[in-house]
Parts: C-alpha cells; structure tokens; sequence
C-alpha cells in the first residue's frame, strides 16, 4: 500500500512537469471540451426562447445551467486512454509497462487526475463565466449537494474501468478507430450530452437506462440541477456501484485474456 | 493548365498508394456514417420540439449541414493533409526536396498530400443538399445556383488561406502542428447557422476562424438568403486573403533554412 502510494506520487510529479510542457495541448484541448457543450447549449436555449421560454421540465436558465455543469461533469469523468492504449500496443510500448512490478492502470489513474488537476482552475473559471454570461439556473438542494461529491467520483470510475477496458480491445486488434467512434456516438446520444434525456424519445430513455452512459454524465448533471428526488438519487447510485462492479470484473478478466495473446509489435 | 494536371497527377499518386489499404476505405465509410448519425439525430431531437431554428427551418439546417459535409470533405481531402505534411517537412528538412523542384513551392505544398477516402464526405454532402432542396420543394435559378457556386468558392479560398497562414508559422515555430487541430473542434460549430450565436462567438467564427464563410454564407445562397452584399464581401475577403497568404509564404519561405543542413 505504501509502495503503490509512493508510485502515485511520482507519478504525479512526472506528469505534473510533463503537462506543464505542452501547455499550448492542454489549452486546445480544453478548448475542445468547452466548445461542445456550449454549441448545444447556444442550440437548446434558442429552441427554449423559440417555444416560449421552456422545453419539457427545462427552461431557458435550466437549459444553460445542464450544459454549464455538463461540461464540468465531462472535465471531470474524461479519459482519453482509448486513444493512448491502441498508440502503446503498435508502437510495443506496453512491454515496458508490463515489465513494471505494478499494474499499468495505477500509473494511468495518476496520469488522468493529475493533468485534471492543472486544467480545473481553469475550466472552473470558464464554467463561471458561462454560467453568468447565459445567467444559469443551478438551484440544488443542500442533500443533493453533499450526494454529488460520491456521485462524480462514482461517475470518474465506472467510466475509467469501461473505457480502459474497452482500450484493451488492441491487444487483439490495431484497427480500433472504428470501435472508438462508435463508442463515442453512443456516448454522446445516451449519456445526454446532445440533449437532457427526458427530452429523448421513451423508447431511448429505457435504452440509456440499462448502459452506463447516463449514471456517468446525465445523472451527476441533473443531480446538481435539481432535478432528481432523493429516490432518484439512490436509484442512480446503485446503477452506478452496479457498473463499478461490472467495470472491475470485466477488466480482470479481460486483462488476463489480453495479455495472452499480446505480441509485442515491433520486438 | 498546369495547375489541373499537376493536381490530376497527385489524386493518382494517391489514388495507387490507397488501393492498397482497402479497409480504410471501409473505416472511412463508417466513420462518416456516424457523423451522420450524430448530425441527423441531433436534428430530429431538436425539431422535435420547434419547427425553426434562429430562423431556419428544418430542411434549410439540413442543407446547411449537406454543406458542412461537403466543405469539410474538401477540407479533409486536400487542405489539412497537404498542410500537416507541410509542417511535418519544416521540422524534419524534407521541405528541401520539395524547394528544388521546377514548380511553385505553396501549389506544390498545398496539393502535397491527399486523402482520397474523404470524396466519401464530399459525395454525402452533395446528397444531403439534393435531399435538402427537393424536400424544400424550391427550383434553383440559375442565379442562385451561380451564387452558391460563388460562395462556396470564396468559402474554400478563405479556409485555404487560413490553413496556409497558420502553418506557414512553422517557418517560426516549429512545434505547432496542434494548432491545426483547433480548427478541427471549431468546425463543429459549423453545423448550426452562425446567426443562432451570441454577438462575440459569431465575429469569432467569422473573422477569427472563418467558419461562417465556409458553411453558413453557402447554405444561405443554397436557401435563397444570402444578399448580394454579403456574397461580394465574401468574395472580397477571399481575394484579399489570397494575397496576404501569399507574400506570408513569400516571408517566410525566406526565413527557412532547412533543419538537416
């Protein structure tokens, strides 16, 4: 326990000096996770002024306070580890990592908080910004408050073990773009990211209820919003400490089976 | 004319070098349908719940995003990956075997490399503005359609100066081959009509990156609402960026001095 304390630390360290080094990356890539939601956001609240200030349960200021903490919920859960594992495996990088006395995943959840540590001051600032600029209506209750703290923190690792998992896929194919995108399609339409799911058809509500798309984004986002009772709020735990067990029994078995078949290309 | 043959010449080149690699053509194809997907769905929720948006109706979004696919194609197909290997050459030296051919440097540079895949994109575009158009029920005059022809035009001349000022930076700094991905997120503003925007964010997508002459300027000539005004002031810019990305090559072709050397 305290070797693997020890390593986080290090590894903070090391990406801390790494992050500081391609400041101009992480600027654009902030850039990236802001314009987003703002796009949607400038979309929907036009739509809202259109039909009279409000659109199913959200009006106008509700519409710009779900895409302002959206993009703080997306800030905190994001990964891009997709693209880094299918980077490793072609170029035979994972051999080095697997020579590690550790699992690799450790040194990965470092390098995910750390370089999350640098931009949020940043992306809190903007989230303000935003917020007063489209005059945000963020109305929680003090228990939703002080449930939303476990929530994200659930939200950062059901989505970390699924998409490491998934990452994984490359041990036994390097063509995994197309798997990437698609999983980033689904992502986008079931976790509520294009619009609030309960403006979604049924039929796809039911859908983005059985995945873990929207315990990952949909559900902190509306959370905080107070939009959710505390049954609710329960219901969206329990989903998402389901899919953390999920998540971390697919990972083991996947892990094993990956690195059997693994072949370091390039050795 | 040269220009032609040379580019006939390269789509070749490119053309035998990707035959090889038939999945990508595969790959492409299903990435594009989900940029599909994520365009159509999203509309459809949207519509669902108002029938105009920032004065646009349904179809009249449609055709503007047929014309986001085309220009975007365009932009796939030639420009980014003739202006990333660009900036790819300055930093390795390679730059130097493309100075000593017999034929203009910038056309040389910017028809460089082409991803054939991407005609994918520019056919879908035309469909959906076909699509858009017979659903809008409207006939397209000979003006009109002369003056979409027009500003899409002046909408690629724009993107192409844009793209070529910004790595033509790399003649100074030679790590900036990320700012090209800038471009990439912005784009995506590029679906919805600018004029849906507040004020700041429209002069940005219009006079920062100009994403408003590539997509907006030709979808409102394709929907019969571009005035003449507007078209010449495309038309215009197009002209005066050409110019300015001109002598900014000419500047700073001067300041290369190879990097094997």
């Amino acid at each position: 326990m305290r070797a693997l304390a020890g390593l986080y630390l290090q590894q903070f360290k090391t990406t801390m000096a790494m992050m500081f080094q391609y400041r101009a990356m992480l600027a654009i890539w902030m850039l990236g996770q802001v314009l987003e939601p703002l796009i949607y956001l400038i979309v929907w609240s036009a739509v809202s002024t259109g039909a009279g200030g409000s659109v199913g349960s959200y009006t106008t200021r509700d519409f710009a306070g779900y895409f302002v903490v959206l993009m703080l919920v997306n800030q905190f859960s994001y990964t891009w580890i997709m693209y880094d594992f299918e980077y490793r495996v072609r170029e035979g990088l994972l051999s080095f990592a697997l020579l590690k006395p550790v699992h690799p995943i450790h040194s990965d959840i470092a390098d995910n908080v750390s370089s999350k540590l640098i931009t949020l001051p940043a992306m809190v600032l903007i989230a303000i910004v935003l917020a007063f600029a489209f005059h945000a209506s963020i109305s929680p209750q003090p228990w939703a408050i002080l449930v939303f703290i476990p929530v994200l923190l659930m939200a950062f690792m059901v989505r970390f073990l699924l998409e490491w998992t998934l990452a994984l896929v490359a041990f036994w194919t390097t063509r995994v773009s197309a798997i990437n995108q698609s999983y980033f399609v689904l992502m986008l339409f079931l976790s509520g990211q294009i619009a609030p799911l309960t403006l979604l058809p049924q039929p796809v509500q039911v859908i983005a209820d059985l995945l873990p798309f929207r315990w990952v984004i949909g559900f902190p986002v509306e959370l905080l919003l107070g939009k959710l009772s505390p049954v609710d709020a329960l219901i969206g735990l329990g989903a998402q400490a389901a899919w953390i067990i999920v998540g971390y029994v697919l990972l083991r078995i996947v892990w094993k089976a990956g690195t059997k078949v693994y072949s370091a290309v390039g050795a | 004319m040269n220009f032609f043959r040379l580019l006939g010449a390269y789509f070749v080149v490119s053309f035998m070098g990707e035959v090889a690699y038939r999945v990508n053509f595969f790959v492409q194809l299903f990435q594009t349908f989900l940029n599909l997907v994520v365009s159509l769905g999203g509309l459809a929720v949207i519509f669902s719940y108002t029938d105009k948006l920032g004065g646009w109706g349904p179809q009249e979004i449609l055709a503007l995003v047929g014309v986001y696919f085309l220009v975007g194609g365009l932009i796939g197909l030639v420009i980014q990956p003739g202006m990333e290997a660009f900036i790819e050459s300055v930093r390795d030296g390679t730059l130097d075997f493309t100075l000593i051919r017999p034929e203009d440097s910038q056309l040389l540079v910017s028809i460089g490399r082409i991803d054939i895949w991407k005609l994918i994109d520019i056919l879908l575009g035309l469909g959906i503005m076909t699509w858009a158009l017979i659903m809008l029920g409207q006939k397209v005059g000979l003006m009109q359609a002369g003056m979409f022809v027009l500003a899409l035009a002046a909408g690629g001349v724009i993107i192409y100066c844009f793209f070529l000022i910004l790595a033509t930076l790399s003649f100074w700094f030679v790590r900036i081959e990320n700012i090209l991905v800038i471009f990439q997120s912005m784009y995506e503003a590029g679906r919805w009509p600018v004029s849906l925007y507040p004020a700041w964010l429209r002069y940005g997508l219009t006079f920062v990156v100009p994403i408003a002459f590539a997509t907006t300027i030709p979808a409102e000539a394709l929907t019969n609402r571009l005035n003449l005004q507007t078209l010449l002031g495309a038309v215009g810019a197009a002209l005066v960026l050409l110019v300015i990305s001109r002598i900014v090559w000419r500047v700073g072709l001067r300041h290369y001095s190879g990097a094997s050397a």
